[in-house]
């Protein structure tokens, strides 16, 4: 693993510029957020095809259904928190239920904002996209994953809720590594446990199954970008050939990726399963690495979780 | 319709009914055979509870057989309560909840502007529905954006589901509340179709600006048991309510 880490923001701004070079329907579309979504080079480049609304979600929302409606392909670039809280209902209704052509890109997910706190953390934002029939809602793992996660999103003709974060992650993923919504990919073969995993997290369940790795336990660690559509045959797999499941993902530990899993493990095959998260309740002040350390997302409380799982009964 | 599927909302339907005729037989330009046409009018209906005479003017322009018209709300109709997209042929967003038209209007409208294409965007918003605040957001929108071919109507029968929206949370000044947002605005009888033709006619009211036109309309028009009384919101006609009704509408019909 390449110990660099990369802001997967940059690769997201840098695939939509190449995307837009080769299709002029796409356009972008942000909250006064030209900065924090990385847009900067794509507004000196295309200043007209990108449409900065103002700080105005719900009309920013409406106004890409319209764009996709009047031909174009609009991505829209915003804070994860403010794109899903405050613009929830137009995405059901505006993208979802009219089969909109526009691609939400959810921007500082996560505990991202850190000490900005909870107004800005973006940790319900599965929970509340992934409830949502005809949306397909992925967090991508590193720059790779982002790249590709782009490039699919711009040629599939419906709506998507892409899953950005801002903190750096290391290089997972090869170059040739082609991703499919709603497939997980099986980063490290393993019986013991499996490790489920996806967006900021991934590297950490990797880190987490080397340790206990070094304790002779070989787990299985699946980057499971999509949560809807989920892939329900990796988690069956996951729990009838290992000892169970642990969930791992910057997100509430409510209604997230490891609820998703936990309903496709309890109506298919059962397991054990451990959720590692951001428990429920609201965080106190501190920086994002420093959030999710307190709130138990180091490699090794993630592994102590794994090996609290194996050994209990 | 409304008085088969036993549900609709007859009062909003009958103020608006004038406005969507005007609309699709004078001024909006679609291809009912082609409803995806990418050259059309785009016309959004906000008010989406006003489905049924939504349905109605589609069926007469041809988007659908009248004969469906009586599929209303019935299991596995494509005339839903609220009007989808999905579902139905020339809706071209799906509306119900209030304050969702007139953004979705505005992105069309930017679209129609980024390719420097002659079609136009009309949206249909309710009066009542003007308390959501989005309508604000994308009205500020819209004249920032300089979408002198997006027109908003507003069906100004001063009722919303309960109570008059005058005594629920004060719309007026309303034209005044558009200038200040930066639409030419202007006023007509919205039951007077030579007058409301005129107006579209002169479209855009004034270049560079989005247009408003406060549409002042009756609710439950036309029917003189309905007309501006709130429980005709969604009340159902019963049958000698239906046929006094048709009667009624009969007869304005022909004179």
């Amino acid at each position: 693993m390449n110990a660099e880490l990369h802001d997967c923001r940059d690769a997201f701004a840098a695939e939509l510029m190449r995307l837009a070079d080769e299709n002029p329907g796409i356009v972008a579309i942000c909250n006064d957020s030209v900065g924090s979504s990385k847009l900067g080079e794509f507004q000196k480049r295309w200043p007209e095809r990108l449409v900065n609304i103002g700080i105005a979600e719900q009309n920013m929302v409406g106004v890409a259904a319209g764009l996709a409606n009047g031909g174009k392909i609009p991505f829209v670039c915003a804070a994860s928190c403010f794109l899903t809280g405050r613009a929830l209902e137009q995405i059901k209704v505006d993208i979802a239920y009219s089969n909109a052509n526009v691609k939400l890109c959810g921007m500082s997910s996560g505990m991202a904002y850190g000490e900005l706190g909870p107004t800005h953390h973006s940790i319900e934002d599965f929970a509340w996209t992934r409830v949502i029939s005809n949306l397909t809602v992925t967090a991508p793992a590193d720059r790779t994953e982002t790249t590709q996660a782009v490039r699919w999103a711009a040629q599939y003709a419906g709506p998507v809720f892409l899953r950005l974060s801002r903190m750096g992650v290391p290089d997972i993923l090869p170059p040739d590594y082609g991703f499919k919504p709603g497939r997980a990919v099986q980063l490290r073969e393993g019986t013991a446990v499996t490790f489920i995993a996806n967006g900021t997290l991934v590297c950490r369940a990797l880190e987490a199954a080397d340790i206990l790795e070094q304790e002779g336990l070989s787990c299985r660690v699946l980057n499971m970008s999509t949560v809807r559509p989920l892939d329900r045959e990796a988690v069956e797999k996951a729990a009838s050939e290992t000892h169970g499941i642990v969930t791992c993902e910057e997100h509430s530990i409510y209604g997230g990726l490891g609820g998703a899993v936990a309903e496709a493990a309890a109506t298919s095959r059962p397991c054990k399963m451990r959720m590692m998260g951001v428990p429920g309740r609201f965080a106190p002040t501190g920086s994002a690495s420093w959030l999710l350390d307190h709130f138990g997302l180091s490699p090794a409380n993630i592994a102590a979780a794994g090996r609290e799982l194996i050994h209990s009964r | 319709m409304i008085c088969d599927a036993g549900t609709g909302h007859i009062g909003g339907d009958l103020s608006c009914a004038d406005i969507l005729a005007t609309l699709y037989f004078h001024v909006l330009h679609y291809t009912p055979e082609h409803p995806e046409n990418p050259d059309r009018d785009r016309f959004v209906m906000s008010k989406g509870h006003c489905a049924g005479a939504l349905y109605a003017v589609l069926a007469e322009a041809g988007f659908i057989d009248a004969d469906e018209l009586s599929t209303f709300m019935a299991p596995e109709s494509r005339l839903n309560g609220h009007p989808s997209r999905i579902k139905m042929p020339g809706v071209e967003t799906s509306t119900g909840p209030l304050g969702h038209g007139l953004p979705v209007a505005v992105g069309a409208a930017m679209a129609a502007k980024m390719e420097n294409a002659a079609w136009r965007t009309f949206a249909l918003l309710g009066d009542g529905e003007l308390q959501e605040g989005s309508n604000w957001e994308a009205a500020m929108a819209a004249a920032h954006f300089k979408l002198d071919r997006l027109t908003v109507i507003v069906d100004r029968n001063g009722l919303q589901q309960g109570a008059p929206t005058e005594t629920t949370n004060t719309l007026e000044p309303l034209a005044n509340k558009w200038r200040a947002f930066g639409w030419e605005t202007t006023e007509t009888d919205g039951h007077d179709i030579d007058q409301m033709m005129g107006v579209f006619d002169g479209l855009p009211l004034k270049a560079g600006h989005p247009s408003c036109i406060i549409a002042r309309t009756v609710k439950g028009r036309g029917v003189s048991f309905m007309q501006n009384k709130v429980e005709w919101h969604h009340k159902v006609p019963n049958q000698d309510e239906r046929a006094r009704a048709a009667l009624e509408l009969e007869r304005a019909k022909t004179s």
